[in-house]
C-alpha cells in the first residue's frame, strides 16, 4: 500500500504552521541574558579614504558599551573575508583578490562599507551612538557602473586591479567559432544588459555573537543558507577560531534566494565583538541596509553572434560580457559570470562552436554574487533573446528554429562545447506539451483581437537548461572551486521507531522539513509524523554544505538515500539475527523485513527497538544502535529544463504590460512533493517577471549614490501583477545518476520567465520594428519605444 | 526613530494647546509621519495623536454634498454607503489609495494637510470644489494647496473637516507608480452642470487644474473632445519612473480615462 505520505504525494508544509502563526524562531527572535546591540556605521560615499575616526562622543552616549573600528580588528589580527572560488585569466594569471575586511581599515569602496561598529544596551541607543561618530572622509572619485569601470582613466576601486579588472577570462574554442563564423549564411547578432536585481529576502540579515569565558567557545546564530561554511571560512580565514570551538546555529531563515549563501563581515564583527565586551551581541539589518549591503546579483553587459547556415542550423555562439563584482569579491562571485554562466551558453541546442569571453571588474557598488538562478538567467537570457532574433533574420516560426536547433533526446548524454555533459533531457516533448496550453496556432486571431481594442499582443517563448545539484566535488574543483561541494545525511532510528535525519541541507523556505520526511516514510513505510528533520547547527549536523543552486534534494537528498541504505543494511542483519534467518534470505519491502519464503517478518520499529537492547547481539558481528551517516558527492550536474511561454498585452496609450497567461513546462526528473515543486515554480515564475517588467537597481554612474535604496523606487513584482500560473511537468527523464532520479526546481522559474516575457514583450512591438529592449521594460521605456518608433495611431488621433 | 512626547488629546481645544510645543507635530494615520520618524528623517519634540478626537471624525451629508472629519481613514471613505451614494468617485479614490494597510490607518485630513505632490485627495478637493475647515477659518480648496508639500494651513492650524460639493458626474483615474504605488498621475475630472473641473495631482509639485482640458469637457463631456490636448512638460516632476514628458502625455490619457469612467 502506497504510503499517503510517500515520494509523489502533495504533502501539505508542515513547517508552514509555525510560519504561518508567527511562531517561527528567527535569528533576531534570539534573546540572551545580557545581550548587547551592534549598529554599523557606514560610508555614505562610494568611495572614500579614511583620514580619522572620532568616537570621543559616540562612547560617552546613555548605554554605550563599545565603539570599535577596523583597526581593533587589524590589532586582534582578524583577517580578510575569504573568496571561495579562484579564476584565472586567459593569460593564465590569477584573479586580482584583494582584502575585504569586515570593517574597513583605510579606504571605504562602496556606499554602506562599513567604517565602525557601536554597541550598546539597546539597539536604539546604538543608533543614536552611531549618528555621533564623526568619519573624516576624503571623498574619492567613483565608479557607479561595469562601462565607467573599463573606460580610459576610470578611477581605481583597489590599486591592485589595474582597469579595475578581476579576471578576463574565457571558454570554448575561438579558432572553431571564427571559422564557424566565416562560413556562416545569415548572422544574428544581440547587445543586451543585464540588470542589477536587490535579492529582497523576506527577513533581513541578521548574526548574534557568543562567547562562553568558561570554555572559550563561540556561538554565531546567523541568517545562513549554509552555517557549516559560514563556520569554516570564518572560523579559519577570519576569526582564527578552531571549528570545535566555534558552533555555528542558522535557525528558521526567512528566504535567501542566494544572499545568504555568504560569509558577511557583520558576522565576523558580532562573533568577535561578543569575546571583546564579554557580552551577546546582536545585529540586524533595517530594509535600507539589506539594499546597501546584501550581495546583489546579475549586472551584465553583453554583446552576442550567432552564426547560421542557410536552414536556420546553428553553427557558432560568440558571446562577450561585461560583468560587474562590485567593490569586493563576495564568497563565490567570480564563479557566477564565469562557470555557472558561461557553461550554460549552449542552452537546449546543439551548437557545435561557442566562444565566450567574460571580463569580470571592480566598480564602487555593493558586492555582486549568486542570486536566484546565478548566472543562469543570465546565460538563459542571452540566448533566448539572441534566438528570436535569429528567427526574425531568417524569418522562421520562433518555436521552428528552436525545434530545429534542439539537442535530439537521442543524442543524450550530451557533451556541449561548453564543459557540461547533459545526462537527460526531451526538449521536444517539452515544447509538445507546451504549445496547446497556450492555443499557439490561435494567436494570431488573439492578436487582431487586441489590436481591434486598441491594444499589442506578443507571445514569448523561452526554453532553458540550468545546471544544478551543485556538486560534483572533483569537477567544481578542477574549475577553480576551493571547497568539495558534497552533502551529508545522518538518518538516526529511536528505540521506539522514531526517525530524526540530520541534513547538511539547509531550508530557508524550500519545505525540506516535509520532502525529506516524505522520503524517510516512504522507504521505511512509517507514517511522516514520525519523522523529524534537523538542519542548521553545526553542533548538530555532520559536515554539510547547504543550500544553494537547486542543490537540496539531488544532492542532499542523496545522501539521505545513502544514509537509508546503510540503516537497511544494519536492520537486515539485526532481523536475519531475530529471525533466526540467514541474512540473504531477508526481503525488505518499505520497512518489512521478512524471511523469504514465510510469514515470518518484523517491521523497522521492532528492529529499532532490539537496536537499541540488544540483549543478545552476537556483539562481535553485530554492533547495537541504529543511526548511520552518509556522504554523497555526485558524478554530474543534474540538467532541469523546460520551456517557458509568455502571452502579453501592452498598452500603447501607458505602454503598461499586463501578462495575459503564463505557462511553464517543466523537467525536473522525479517530483517528491507535487505541490512545493508547484509553489517553488510560482515563486520563480514571479521573480523572473519581477526583472523583466519591474526590478531594477540603479546606481548613480559617477557618484557611486544607490538610486533604488528603497521599495519606493525599487519595484518588487505584487501578486496582482501576475496572471494564474500553468504548471506542467514530466517525469520521463529522470537524472540517471542520482538514486532519486531528482533534478531540482528551485531556480528553474527565474530562469526561464524573464527572456519569455521579454521575448513577448518585444513580439507585441514588432509592428513598430523593435528587436530588442532591455529589461525592464517599464511603462515609459514601452511607451517611448512605440513613440519614437513611429506616431502610433492613438497618440496621431489626440 | 527619536523619542518624543505622545500625546494623545480628547478634544481640538486640549489639541491646538498640545501642538503650540515647540517642534511638535501633529499625527494623523502616520502613514508619512510614522516612516519618516523610523528612518530618523524628522526630530519632533512631541507627537500629538489626532485619534481620540471626536470632532475631527465622521461622514455626514451637507448642502447636498459631503463633510468628512479630516480623521476619518480612507478605508471608511471607501467603504460608506454614504459616500459611495453621493460622490461615488470619491470613494472610489479611497479605494485605490496604497494599500490595505495603509487605507486602514491613513486619514483623508492627513493626506490633505500633508501635500504629498503624489497624494490622491488633493485632486479631489480641488475638483469638487471643497471647502476646508480648520479650527480657525475657513478655506476655499482652490487656495489650499500652495505648494510641494505645502498648505495654507498655518502653524499649529488643525484641519477639521472637508466640504465637497456633489457632481454631476465625477471619476478619478490615476497611473500608479508601479513601485511606490503613488499616483505618477492622477486627474479627477467632475461636472458641475455646465462647469467642469479638471484637476491633476502626481504631475506637478503640486495639484493643479488643466484649465484648457475643463474648456473642452464644458463644451463636449466626451473623451474624445481631448484630443489633441495635452499639459506643458516644462516644470512637470521627473524621476526614474517617468520623465515630464511622459507625465504630460499621461495627464491626457488618465483624463480621457476618467471622462470615460464618469459616463
Amino acid at each position: 500500500m502506497a504510503n499517503p505520505n510517500g515520494i509523489g504525494a502533495s504533502v501539505r508544509r508542515r513547517e508552514d504552521q509555525r510560519f504561518l502563526t508567527g511562531r517561527g524562531n528567527y535569528t533576531d527572535d534570539f534573546k540572551r541574558l545580557n545581550m548587547t546591540h551592534a549598529v554599523h556605521v557606514r560610508s555614505p560615499y562610494a568611495h572614500a579614504r579614511i583620514l580619522g575616526i572620532d568616537f570621543t562622543d559616540a562612547a560617552a552616549m546613555p548605554g554605550v558599551v563599545a565603539v570599535l573600528t577596523g583597526a581593533d580588528m587589524e590589532a586582534d589580527k582578524v583577517g580578510s573575508l575569504p573568496c571561495g572560488w579562484q579564476i584565472h585569466s586567459k593569460d593564465g594569471s590569477p584573479m586580482k583578490e584583494p582584502p575585504h575586511y569586515p570593517l574597513a581599515r583605510d579606504r571605504v569602496r562602496y556606499v554602506g562599507d562599513a567604517v565602525a561598529v557601536v554597541i550598546a544596551e539597546t539597539r536604539e541607543q546604538a543608533r543614536d551612538a552611531a549618528e555621533m561618530v564623526v568619519v573624516d572622509y576624503e571623498e574619492l572619485p567613483a565608479v557607479g557602473s561595469s562601462t565607467r569601470a573599463v573606460a580610459g582613466g576610470a578611477p581605481l576601486v583597489h590599486d591592485d586591479a589595474p582597469d579595475n579588472v578581476c579576471y578576463d577570462w574565457h571558454l570554448g574554442d575561438k579558432a572553431a567559432t571564427d571559422a564557424a563564423f566565416a562560413n556562416a549564411a545569415h548572422i544574428a547578432k544581440i547587445d543586451l544588459v543585464n540588470q542589477r536585481l536587490v535579492p529582497n529576502a523576506m527577513e533581513p540579515r541578521a548574526a548574534m555573537g557568543e562567547y562562553d569565558q568558561s570554555n572559550g567557545e563561540y556561538t554565531l546564530t546567523t541568517t545562513s543558507q549554509n552555517p557549516h561554511v559560514t563556520r569554516l571560512l570564518m572560523g579559519a580565514f577570519v576569526l582564527g577560531i578552531p571549528e570545535h570551538k566555534l558552533r555555528v546555529v542558522a535557525p528558521d531563515v526567512g528566504g535567501g534566494f542566494g544572499s545568504k549563501i555568504f560569509h558577511y563581515g557583520e558576522e565576523a564583527v558580532v562573533t568577535w565583538a561578543a569575546r571583546k565586551v564579554g557580552r551577546p551581541v546582536k545585529w540586524t539589518a533595517d530594509r535600507s541596509e539589506s539594499f546597501l549591503t546584501d550581495a546583489h546579483g546579475r549586472d551584465h553587459v553583453s554583446h552576442a553572434e550567432l552564426a547560421m547556415d542557410a536552414d536556420g542550423n546553428f553553427l557558432a555562439l560568440r558571446v562577450s560580457t561585461l560583468a560587474n563584482l562590485g567593490a569586493y569579491l563576495s564568497t563565490f562571485a567570480p564563479s557566477i559570470p564565469t562557470y555557472l554562466y558561461a557553461t550554460l551558453l549552449a542552452g537546449q541546442y546543439k551548437t557545435p562552436a561557442i566562444y565566450a569571453e567574460v571580463k569580470a571588474v571592480f566598480t564602487n557598488t555593493s558586492p555582486v554574487d549568486a542570486y536566484r538562478g546565478a548566472g543562469r538567467p543570465e546565460a538563459c537570457y542571452l540566448i533566448e533573446r539572441l534566438v528570436d532574433v535569429a528567427a526574425g533574420v531568417m524569418g522562421m516560426d520562433k518555436t521552428e528554429i528552436r525545434r530545429r536547433n534542439f539537442v535530439p533526446k537521442e543524442a543524450m548524454p550530451y557533451q556541449t562545447p561548453v564543459a557540461l555533459q547533459y545526462d537527460t533531457g526531451d526538449f521536444a516533448k517539452n515544447l509538445d506539451i507546451a504549445l496547446p496550453l497556450v492555443d499557439y496556432p490561435g494567436f494570431q486571431q488573439r492578436r487582431a483581437e487586441s489590436k481591434a481594442r486598441g491594444k499589442l499582443r506578443g507571445i514569448g517563448f523561452a526554453t532553458y537548461i540550468e545546471a544544478c545539484g551543485i556538486a560534483p566535488s572533483n569537477v567544481a574543483g578542477a574549475l577553480g572551486a576551493r571547497a568539495g561541494l558534497y552533502e551529508c545525511a545522518e538518518v538516526r532510528f529511536h528505540p521506539t521507531g522514531s526517525v530524526t535525519v540530520f541534513t547538511g541541507a539547509h531550508s530557508h523556505g524550500q519545505g525540506h522539513e516535509t520532502t525529506f520526511a516524505q522520503i524517510v516514510a516512504e522507504r521505511f513505510g512509517i507514517p511522516i509524523e514520525n519523522v523529524e528533520i534537523v538542519h542548521g547547527d553545526t553542533n548538530k549536523i555532520p559536515f554539510g554544505m547547504g543550500t544553494y543552486g537547486s542543490r537540496s534534494l539531488a544532492v542532499g537528498g542523496s545522501a539521505l538515500v545513502k544514509a537509508m541504505d546503510k540503516v537497511e543494511r544494519k536492520a537486515r542483519k539485526i532481523a536475519a539475527h531475530m529471525l533466526e534467518a540467514a541474512e540473504t534470505d531477508i526481503e525488505v519491502k518499505e520497512g518489512r523485513f521478512t524471511v523469504a519464503g514465510t510469514d515470518k517478518s518484523l517491521g523497522i520499529g521492532d528492529i529499532a527497538l532490539q537496536a537499541y537492547v540488544p540483549h543478545n547481539f552476537p556483539l562481535d558481528e553485530l554492533e547495537p544502535g541504529l543511526d548511520e551517516q552518509a556522504f554523497y558527492d555526485p558524478k554530474n550536474f543534474t540538467y532541469p529544463n523546460g520551456c517557458h511561454v509568455c502571452e502579453l498585452e501592452i498598452d500603447p496609450d501607458t505602454g503598461v504590460t499586463t501578462i495575459v497567461s503564463f505557462a511553464a513546462v517543466d523537467d525536473f526528473g522525479n517530483v517528491i512533493n507535487p505541490l512545493i515543486v508547484e509553489g517553488q515554480v510560482h515563486g520563480g515564475l514571479v521573480q523572473g517577471i519581477g526583472q523583466a517588467l519591474y526590478e531594477n537597481c540603479v546606481y548613480d554612474e559617477e557618484s557611486g549614490q544607490l538610486v533604488t535604496g528603497s521599495y519606493m523606487d525599487y519595484c518588487m513584482p505584487r501578486a496582482d501583477d501576475v496572471p494564474s500560473f500553468t504548471v506542467r511537468y514530466h517525469e520521463d527523464q529522470p537524472c540517471t545518476h542520482n538514486p532519486l532520479g531528482v533534478k531540482g526546481c528551485g531556480e528553474a522559474g527565474t530562469i526561464g520567465a524573464a527572456a519569455a516575457v521579454m521575448n513577448a514583450v518585444v513580439d507585441a512591438l514588432s509592428d513598430y520594428g523593435v528587436t530588442h529592449m532591455d529589461m525592464p521594460a517599464t511603462p515609459e521605456k514601452v511607451w517611448r519605444t512605440i513613440r519614437d518608433a513611429a506616431p502610433a495611431p492613438a497618440m496621431a488621433a489626440e | 526613530m527619536y523619542a518624543f512626547n505622545y500625546q494623545r488629546p480628547t478634544s481640538l481645544a486640549d489639541a491646538a494647546t498640545a501642538i503650540q510645543a515647540e517642534e511638535a507635530k501633529l499625527l494623523g494615520g502616520g502613514q508619512t509621519l510614522l516612516p519618516t520618524l523610523k528612518q530618523r528623517l524628522a526630530r519632533p519634540t512631541d507627537l500629538i495623536d489626532l485619534g481620540a478626537i471626536p470632532e475631527l471624525k465622521g461622514i455626514r451629508e451637507a448642502d447636498g454634498g459631503l463633510e468628512i472629519g479630516a480623521f476619518t481613514r480612507h478605508a471608511e471613505v471607501a467603504h460608506s454607503d454614504l459616500v459611495k451614494r453621493v460622490i461615488p468617485a470619491l470613494a472610489s479614490l479611497a479605494e485605490g489609495i496604497g494599500d490595505r494597510q495603509v487605507r486602514n490607518m491613513g486619514t483623508m485630513g492627513g493626506s490633505i494637510a500633508n501635500a504629498d505632490p503624489s497624494a490622491d485627495y488633493p485632486s479631489a478637493v480641488v475638483a469638487l470644489k471643497a471647502t476646508v475647515t480648520t479650527d480657525r477659518r475657513t478655506i476655499s480648496g482652490d487656495d489650499f494647496f500652495t505648494g510641494m508639500f505645502e498648505t495654507a494651513l498655518e502653524p499649529g492650524e488643525i484641519l477639521k473637516s472637508v466640504r465637497y460639493s456633489r457632481p454631476d458626474k465625477a471619476a478619478y483615474a490615476k497611473f500608479r507608480n508601479p513601485a511606490s504605488r503613488y499616483a505618477i498621475v492622477g486627474v479627477f475630472v467632475a461636472k458641475f452642470g455646465a462647469d467642469v473641473r479638471v484637476a491633476v495631482t502626481g504631475a506637478a509639485g503640486s495639484v493643479f487644474r488643466a484649465e484648457a482640458f475643463e474648456a473642452a469637457l464644458a463644451a463636449d463631456f466626451r473623451a474624445e473632445a481631448l484630443n489633441g490636448l495635452s499639459v506643458d512638460a516644462d516644470g512637470l516632476n521627473a524621476d526614474i519612473h517617468a520623465s515630464a514628458d511622459y507625465r504630460a502625455h499621461l495627464v491626457t490619457v488618465m483624463a480621457k480615462r476618467a471622462v470615460e469612467a464618469a459616463g
